[in-house]
């Protein structure tokens, strides 16, 4: 083992590549050998930092100082003052005391806790991080009972937007009697504003893995295939990594640990429709058919997957499952509030200080998140309301900033949670050109099969775009919200069962800019 | 060619999307023509309307011979309040094309997109495999010129 005096850990995401990080690695390891220092410098490639910087982001040990926006300009400077002398500069770092400084929070960290620290293709450091404890636990010292009774205590909901408990779900599956069960983890995030499941993936895929196989193990599920959408190409590369790693390791396979069990995992890849992300539209896509959601019931957990039971799990969800099993589920429910446990890894999108990602107890206000997480609002800029959820989610306005960010308190006002995305608006933004948008959005992606939906999208995007031009009235107004009334309760699937809630709150708290715009 | 792709999977009807992909990423004009769509059906023992259904229903597919370079401009609620529509205005008139088409030269076909995932860099677009950030006006139409100088 060669030992480092430092080492530079180099944010690999689509982020950094999209700001040339090969190059800039590149032209900073000649700068190194250019002073001699290749080998006492290391560096590392990662996942996502700890924290959402812009451009290339850098984050130095054993000082722990965090760099962002770094050019190939910068690496004279970088080099000679922080690597030579010791001196970081101050120029380029992120500033982590200031008012406007986002919180890194390390110590509260469950999915993420990885993330940014490890190499995520190298399985080895996950294991030397703890990675894959949990997984020998559960398939050497539990019955699959006992580990379900685990994720049930636990409280673990469902993270891609309807909060539904894991453990009971997988309690669905896991007593039927099937020559062939499946896992099928829904990695098809398409959520507009919503990349936390690309950034779990990107910075840690073991421990996705991780907790596949303990979801497996617990329903009997022999066969896991992970849907991803087929934009994600650093994620689909990772994960193949990951998967070819476990395999060699003999951690997936035959008889792993001599236990008996088997288990193998595949990535299918999606090809660009939103409605893939139900997981009935999801199962026939992974078929090799139009994504076009089945009835329910029967749920997938009973006929799902060519027909055979299926746990259909989001990435964060199963990506919570290691340390439930690893630290307990009594360890799991002191984050977050007694009825939504854990935590929750939000986005945090647009006018604010620093947009990027954040994981939080669950229970944690909006204005909490944006304030200490996100650092406030940009400078010059004032809070007019936050769209939580992405296109299938709520505006929410300034008065409900303190309201507690979780499944059950969000539904006494009528919102959700959905995907855990923020997009802040500021106070020259519309409210009706953001609902136009949103509105547009789900006439692209109805899919067509059902008439209230079909025709619905079309006749909403209709009335707010005439609404958008001046041209409406207030009954077109009322008319919007009767149709998606109409849609919630007759759609075939979550996405005609959608726009009511971005149209309902936004018409609720900004009544005064539609009686504005129509008064013309 | 279409054959030899075919043959890389188990003739199950699970691997068509991927097959899909395949032939399209292969594919000079990034495109499945009818006569692929005739020798997946018969390497699958699908009917060919039924390809033709996925074809039309995922976005990423298409029927028609594309250019070169695929620009996908995302217009999601959090890249269009970022100013995606004026992205796509300068876009139109540095390629001289309107979205779905190609530019004269087969280079560019300029299309939109739903989310790409990339939103805290909001404005977005992907060109082939790459992703382009935090993009400007300025920065569009620089990104365009160095791909047509580059081929």
């Amino acid at each position: 083992m060669k030992y480092y005096r430092s080492h530079v850990l180099v944010s690999i995401n689509e982020t950094s590549l999209a700001s040339g990080v090969q190059a800039f690695i590149a032209a900073l390891r000649s700068e190194l050998a250019k002073h001699n220092l290749s080998e006492e410098i290391n560096i590392l490639e990662t996942g996502p930092l700890g924290f959402f910087g812009r451009g290339i982001s850098l984050t130095v040990y054993p000082e722990n100082v965090n760099y962002e926006s770094v050019k190939i300009e910068d690496i004279p400077e970088l080099v000679d003052e922080h690597f030579l002398k010791g001196r970081p500069v101050s120029r380029i770092m992120l500033d982590t005391t200031g008012k406007y400084s986002p919180k890194l929070n390390y110590e509260n960290r469950i999915v993420l806790r990885n993330s940014g620290i490890i190499d995520p293709e190298n399985i080895d450091e996950y294991i030397g991080a703890g990675g894959y404890e949990a997984w020998e636990k559960a398939l050497t010292q539990m019955q699959p009972t006992e580990i379900i009774a685990e994720v049930k205590k636990s409280g673990l909901r469902g993270r891609g937007g309807a909060g539904f408990p894991a453990g009971v779900k997988w309690g669905f599956t896991a007593p039927i009697e099937a020559p062939q069960k499946y896992v099928v983890v829904n990695a098809d995030e398409g959520e507009p504003g919503t990349f936390k499941d690309r950034l779990i993936m990107e910075g840690d895929p073991h421990q996705l893995l991780e907790g596949i196989m303990i979801c497996a193990r617990a329903v009997g599920a022999t066969k896991a295939y992970i849907y991803i959408r087929g934009e994600y190409k650093l994620c689909i590369s990772r994960l193949e990594k990951a998967i070819n790693q476990a395999r060699e390791y003999g951690i997936l396979g035959t008889n792993i640990f001599e236990s008996g069990f088997d288990l193998d995992i595949f990535i299918k890849i999606g090809a660009g429709a939103y409605v893939c992300g139900e997981e009935t539209a999801l199962i026939e896509s992974l078929e090799g058919n139009r994504g076009n959601p089945r009835w329910k019931p029967p749920f997938p957990g009973v006929k799902g997957l060519w027909q055979a039971p299926s746990v259909v799990n989001n990435v964060e969800t199963l990506a919570n499952v290691p340390f439930i099993i690893a630290k307990g589920a009594d360890e799991f429910i002191k984050h977050g509030t007694p009825e939504c446990t854990g935590t929750k890894v939000y986005t945090i999108l647009g006018d604010v200080a620093h947009p990027g990602l954040c994981e939080v107890d669950m229970g944690t206000t909006l204005r909490t998140i944006i304030n200490e997480y996100a650092g406030g609002m940009k400078k010059g800029f004032r809070f007019k309301a936050a769209l939580v959820g992405g296109a299938a989610g709520v505006i929410l306005p300034d008065r409900l900033l303190d309201v507690k960010m979780d499944f059950v308190s969000l539904n006494q006002y009528a919102a959700v949670l959905g995907s855990g995305a923020i997009l802040v608006m500021n106070e020259h933004q519309s409210i009706v050109d953001m609902l136009w948008s949103i509105l547009r959005f789900f006439r692209h992606e109805s899919c067509g099969k059902c008439a209230p939906c079909r025709n619905g999208t079309q006749h909403l995007y209709k009335l707010i775009s005439k609404i958008r031009k001046g041209e409406g009235t207030m009954e077109d107004v009322e008319l919007m919200q009767t149709i998606a009334e109409t849609m919630f309760h007759t759609s075939f699937c979550a996405l005609g069962q959608s726009p009511i809630m971005a149209i309902r709150s936004a018409i609720e708290n900004f009544r005064d800019e539609f009686i504005e715009i129509t008064k013309k | 060619m279409t054959l030899e792709i075919c043959r890389k999977y188990a003739p199950n009807k699970d691997n068509l999307i991927q097959i899909l992909h395949e032939i399209q990423d292969t594919h000079p004009q990034h495109y499945i023509s009818a006569a692929a769509v005739d020798i997946v059906a018969e390497y699958l023992h699908v009917p060919a309307n039924h390809i033709y259904g996925v074809l039309t229903f995922y976005t990423m597919y298409s029927t028609t011979p594309r250019g070169r370079n695929i620009i996908r401009l995302c217009e999601s609620p959090p890249c269009y309040i970022k100013g995606s529509d004026n992205i796509l205005r300068r876009l139109k008139t540095v390629l001289g094309v309107g979205t779905g088409e190609t530019t004269k030269d087969g280079a560019f076909t300029l299309e939109l997109c739903a989310c790409l995932g990339v939103c805290g860099n909001a404005p977005v677009m992907m060109i082939n495999d790459d992703v382009y950030g935090d993009l400007t006006e300025e920065k569009v139409e620089e990104i365009v010129n160095k791909i047509r100088g580059a081929k």
